[in-house]
């Protein structure tokens, strides 16, 4: 693809992200222009329910969902590999299909390991 | 498109700036309608989700309460904007203008009729879905910036909620891919699909729209808000015009959402089922009104389910939903093989 040509196809994008954020932003501004702000410590505070917030919320979590951003990772790496399979698989033919069986295959010999080790449960 | 471009031409301007403007023009009048058509889905969920339970509804701003949503806006606008102590302010201000302008730069790629899109790129699809997921980011900024533990949780929740539907989500577009042999969206919509692929693809259409419900954290799917454990989950510390940027970007992904439903399946600007009779009717009509029959299911599930439990959720996404496609992809790439129907 020529330079000019792909400047032509994703321009307008580039004007699209900066007329949103353009969009955005006034709504912020002409809000905080509109609203008055009469802040005190309790209106200030983090919400708990009425009580006060004991510590820091950022403590420790689930390492379950640590565990979820992993095996995302490998998925949507696999179906970065399969997006351009499947719009050329007219040319590549059976060879490009049975390729990806066996690369498919692999990952779910893997997959049936996170599932029998527990992986995916939640209690 | 060209008559805009002479008219800043004529005014003097260089050519590139004559493009530019008359493409910001373009892209200004997209939005309106896109942010027009959140309001108004906004005021028809109400309504419709009123008459499901014999109540009325918003009734009083405007004729048959129209300009509810109108209303709400300026009151919204006119909060006070309470920013909490103990939060990241920049990242906590940032995350709901992130959510928005994800929410709407998505748009630039979908084809509401034959040569009306806003950037016509090779690879829209990869586009939309990369764009689409980026919605991950705001939620988490959000819920880590608020520095209280309800937002906290429920960010976690909502963002591996997200990803773990994003997953069957990517294997559902391989499918359709299989069948456009393109990554242009507009090139999708105008692939030839004979009546068995289209049966072929059906159950994707299913697994799609369950999908799409857990993506843009919809009821039944709704356990990131989830009002009586989390009371409002990632946006529990926002209020005013924070909170509408939250709002709008999520049901300006809902009508995203559709609009992708709409594209990948339902055939985009073409009449229903290929009918050439109907075919007067100008394309956007036809566009629309799959994108409003698709609404119409978010709305109409959120009248009827109960909500799901969180490990349910995790359940139907890993160990039902990805396994699933998985196997389809393998099956629909297969069967295009031996029949030779590839494009």
């Amino acid at each position: 693809m020529a330079p000019s040509e792909f400047l032509v196809n994703y321009f307008p994008i580039l004007l699209f992200v900066g007329i949103a954020i353009g969009f955005g932003l006034l709504l912020v501004v002409s809000s905080l222009l509109l609203s008055w702000r009469r802040p005190d410590v309790n209106k200030l505070s983090a919400y708990e329910c009425g009580f006060d917030a004991f510590d820091d919320a950022r403590s420790k979590f689930d390492v379950r969902f640590y565990l979820v951003a992993i095996l995302f990772i490998i998925f949507d790496l696999e179906i970065a590999f399969l997006f351009p399979w499947a719009v050329s698989l007219g040319d590549i033919g059976l060879f490009g299909f049975w390729s990806m069986v066996m690369f498919l295959g692999v990952l779910t010999v893997g997959f049936i390991y996170e599932w029998k080790k527990g992986a995916l449960d939640w209690e | 498109m060209e008559l805009v471009t002479d008219f800043f031409s004529g005014l003097g301007f260089p050519q590139w700036l004559a493009m530019a403007s008359a493409s910001a023009l373009q892209i200004i009048a997209f939005l309106l309608v896109v942010a027009l058509s959140v309001a108004f889905v906004v005021y028809g969920e109400r309504k419709i989700l009123g008459a499901m339970q014999r109540r009325q509804g918003p009734a009083m701003v405007g004729p048959f309460g129209l300009l509810q949503s109108f209303a709400d806006l300026l009151k919204l606008m006119g909060k006070e904007t309470i920013i909490p102590t103990q939060a990241n302010r920049p990242v906590f201000v940032l995350a709901p203008i992130l959510m928005l302008v994800m929410a709407f730069t998505a748009w630039a790629v979908i084809p509401v009729n034959a040569q009306w899109v806003i950037a016509d790129i090779n690879v829209g699809i990869l586009y939309l879905f990369a764009i689409s997921s980026m919605g991950v980011y705001g939620v988490i900024m959000a819920g880590w910036a608020s520095n209280s533990r309800y937002a906290f949780l429920g960010g976690l929740r909502s963002a591996s909620q997200m990803v773990s539907y994003e997953v069957s989500m990517g294997l559902i577009i391989v499918c359709v891919l299989l069948v456009a042999g393109s990554l242009n969206l507009s090139d999708i919509v105008m692939a030839d699909r004979p009546v068995w692929v289209q049966i072929m693809l059906l159950p994707m259409l299913g697994v799609f729209l369950v999908s799409i419900l857990a993506e843009t954290n919809r009821c039944p799917f709704d356990l990131p808000e989830g009002e009586s454990e989390l009371s409002g989950g990632f946006m529990v510390e926002y209020s005013g015009v924070l909170f509408t940027l939250f709002f709008l970007s999520e049901y300006a992904n809902m009508v995203l959402m559709s609009a992708m439903t709409t594209v990948l399946f339902l055939g985009g600007w073409l009449p229903p089922f290929g009918v050439e009779a109907l075919a007067f009717v100008p394309g956007v009509i036809w566009f629309a009104l799959k994108v409003c029959l698709i609404l119409f299911f978010f709305i109409w599930v959120r009248g009827t389910l109960p909500r799901y439990r969180y490990d349910q959720l995790m359940r139907l996404g890993w160990k039902v939903f990805l396994p699933f496609t998985l196997l389809w992809v393998m099956v629909v790439a297969g069967s295009l093989l031996v029949f030779d129907a590839l494009p």
